[in-house]
């Protein structure tokens, strides 16, 4: 019981981590844009594909599809922005929410057009699973830990050090105040968008390379993005890191006594739960 | 082919009711259900249990959809209805994808994802035309008492204190009304309406199972609503029969398109439903029967 306890708690850790790359794109678009964007997950299944275009089509090793990846979610995310959510932006979040549901939907069905609906796998060599003190852990598990890592750090360099990012952290502290300062709120918040959207891209690829691409992965993965970007606070990028890793986590102990198709009824209740107790998250601010 | 039109507007009728739930919800008060093909879910379910295994009559069936539905709302509302309303667009989404999940995996409650079959209907199955035509006097009597209900509604007191709310909580706050037990009573019975729908549905079809409460079923009716005016229950019934009438269309259109698979058609079919909701909401977000400024009481 102890070990299966451990491996689930190792499997979550990995999950986790992995879970919060599309929920860092998630609650820097809620943060700077002010909207939920419900399209986050069509934006992963996107990039899953690109992704698997790259690398099974094209014959490109993993670390270069991860470029593919990001741009064409990210394309995906600004072309959506531009033509679906942006021109509502006077009539309110709700609004620019609901046109982002029809935004996702479309984008899943430009992919189910292209590809069908059945699952693609990315071209990787099988590898045994390492066994250390009793714990089966994959390599490729271990390469995405270490390819999720690298682009946390990655985040966390561009918002710290650069200028884009500290103008997207300015907007996203105090729009008007950052406005003062000579910043340009439209290009802060289309670079935002750029990133969040090529952010989920990168999430879809590691999904992908775990189980596959398909057109409803974006479906599956919604909930447990929103549910860890919920328990992070919405808008907060470090909540959304550890929202992730408690997500994925509880999510994989869940299957120790559920029925694993349960897994994101977890996040659900999750959901409920922190707007019930503590609707500001671990990190957020801002609920009313 | 009468046959076929009749049960297009038994259908179109199930759709009006669905889209007069989302008017009271979101029109009237600004409150985004974005899992409405749960609520509808929950009804259809509970009705079909209820006379299925519970032998119950077909009327106590749909009384029983519309109690579960209503207390469901309550449940989704009750933590959600003090913050941003963003929160209950995210807590409604989920909801309807739990919901799709409990009815595949408890099989012994729900059958699973083999469904519930041979719901009893009401009528006679046979002859078919007859059946429908009974179906269709049924649900346009509800679809036109709803429609009265709300207009009603919207005149009264009540209504006007909603919009209040959905124009701006604080001052409505301000001005005494009981922000947050309004909306739980105007989302608690929006969801009721939606789960008569879905008893309903169950009823005409004899049959329910969790895939036909997709999401999509959300859109089309956001689509709808959109399409007719969201302020206005007229708006929300006109919208609804003008949606059958496109989603009927892009039928024929799908089958008609040379070299498409029927996955390929069935994806343009929902693209061309997300396209256009984009579309409706860009250039003519106030509908097609826009609301109309009410007069202060002299």
């Amino acid at each position: 019981m102890i070990d299966a306890l451990l491996q689930a708690t190792v499997n979550g850790l990995i999950a986790g981590t992995i879970l919060a790359v599309p929920a860092i794109g998630f609650s820097a678009i809620f943060a700077v844009l002010n909207y939920p964007n419900f399209a986050i997950g069509a934006l992963a299944a996107v990039g899953a594909y690109a992704g698997w275009l790259a690398n099974a089509r094209f014959g490109w090793p993993l670390e270069a599809s991860l470029v593919a990846a990001f741009a064409g979610a990210a394309a995906a995310g600004l072309a959506a922005e531009r033509l679906a959510m942006r021109p509502l932006e006077p009539a309110g979040a709700l609004m620019m929410a609901i046109a982002s549901l029809a935004a996702g939907l479309v984008l899943e069905n430009l992919i189910r057009l292209a590809f069908g609906n059945d699952p693609r796998g990315y071209a990787l060599p099988l590898a045994r699973d390492l066994v250390v003190g009793g714990l089966r852990v994959g390599p490729q598990q271990l390469r995405n830990l270490g390819i999720a890592l690298a682009i946390m750090a990655a985040v966390w360099a561009f918002l710290r050090w650069t200028r884009t990012g500290r103008a997207m952290r300015a907007v996203a502290d105090n729009r008007d105040l950052a406005r003062l300062r000579g910043i340009d709120p439209e290009r802060v918040a289309m670079t935002t968008v750029a990133v969040g959207a090529g952010l989920a891209g990168f999430g879809g690829l590691l999904v992908g390379v775990d189980t596959a691409a398909e057109p409803v992965m974006g479906q599956r993965l919604v909930l447990s993005i929103f549910a860890a970007a919920v328990l992070g606070g919405l808008g907060s990028i470090p909540g959304a890191v550890a929202g992730a890793l408690a997500i994925g986590i509880v999510e994989e102990w869940s299957v120790l006594l559920l029925n694993p198709a349960y897994r994101t009824a977890i996040a659900f209740a999750v959901i409920l739960a922190v707007l019930t107790v503590r609707p500001a998250g671990l990190f957020g601010t801002r609920a009313d | 082919m009468e046959n076929y039109l009749v049960a297009i507007g038994v259908t179109a009728g199930l759709y009006a009711l669905l889209a007069q739930s989302v008017t009271l919800a979101w029109g009237m008060t600004g409150l985004v259900n974005l899992g409405l093909a749960g609520f509808w879910a929950i009804g259809a379910y509970a009705s079909a249990m209820a006379t299925v295994q519970g032998g119950a009559p077909v009327p106590a069936g749909a009384l029983l959809a519309v109690v579960a539905g209503a207390a469901a709302g309550l449940v989704v509302t009750v933590s959600t209805l003090r913050l941003r309303d963003d929160y209950l667009a995210i807590v409604t989404l989920g909801f309807a994808e739990v919901v799709r999940l409990v009815a595949s995996n408890e099989i012994w409650l729900t059958n699973g994802t083999d469904g519930i079959s041979r719901i009893p209907g009401l009528f006679a199955r046979t002859p078919p035309l007859s059946f429908n035509l009974s179906w269709l006097a049924v649900v346009t009597a509800l679809v036109v008492a709803v429609w009265w209900a709300l207009r009603r509604l919207s005149a009264s007191p009540w209504g006007r204190a909603l919009r209040a709310i959905r124009e701006d909580p604080v001052v409505a706050a301000v001005a005494g009304k009981p922000v947050v037990r309004m909306k739980a009573e105007a989302f608690a019975i929006s969801a009721a309406i939606a789960a008569l729908s879905g008893a309903l549905y169950g009823h005409f079809n004899a049959f329910v199972a969790p895939d036909l409460f997709l999401p999509l079923v959300t859109i089309y009716v956001f689509l709808a609503v959109t399409a007719g005016g969201n302020g206005r229950a007229s708006g929300a019934v006109a919208g609804a029969y003008l949606l059958v009438a496109f989603l009927e269309a892009t039928r024929f259109a799908a089958h008609a398109l040379p070299g498409a698979t029927p996955l390929q058609a069935a994806a343009l079919r929902e693209i061309a439903v997300g396209v256009a909701l984009i579309v409706v909401l860009r250039f003519r977000p106030q509908g097609l029967f826009p609301e109309r400024n009410q007069k202060a009481p002299a």
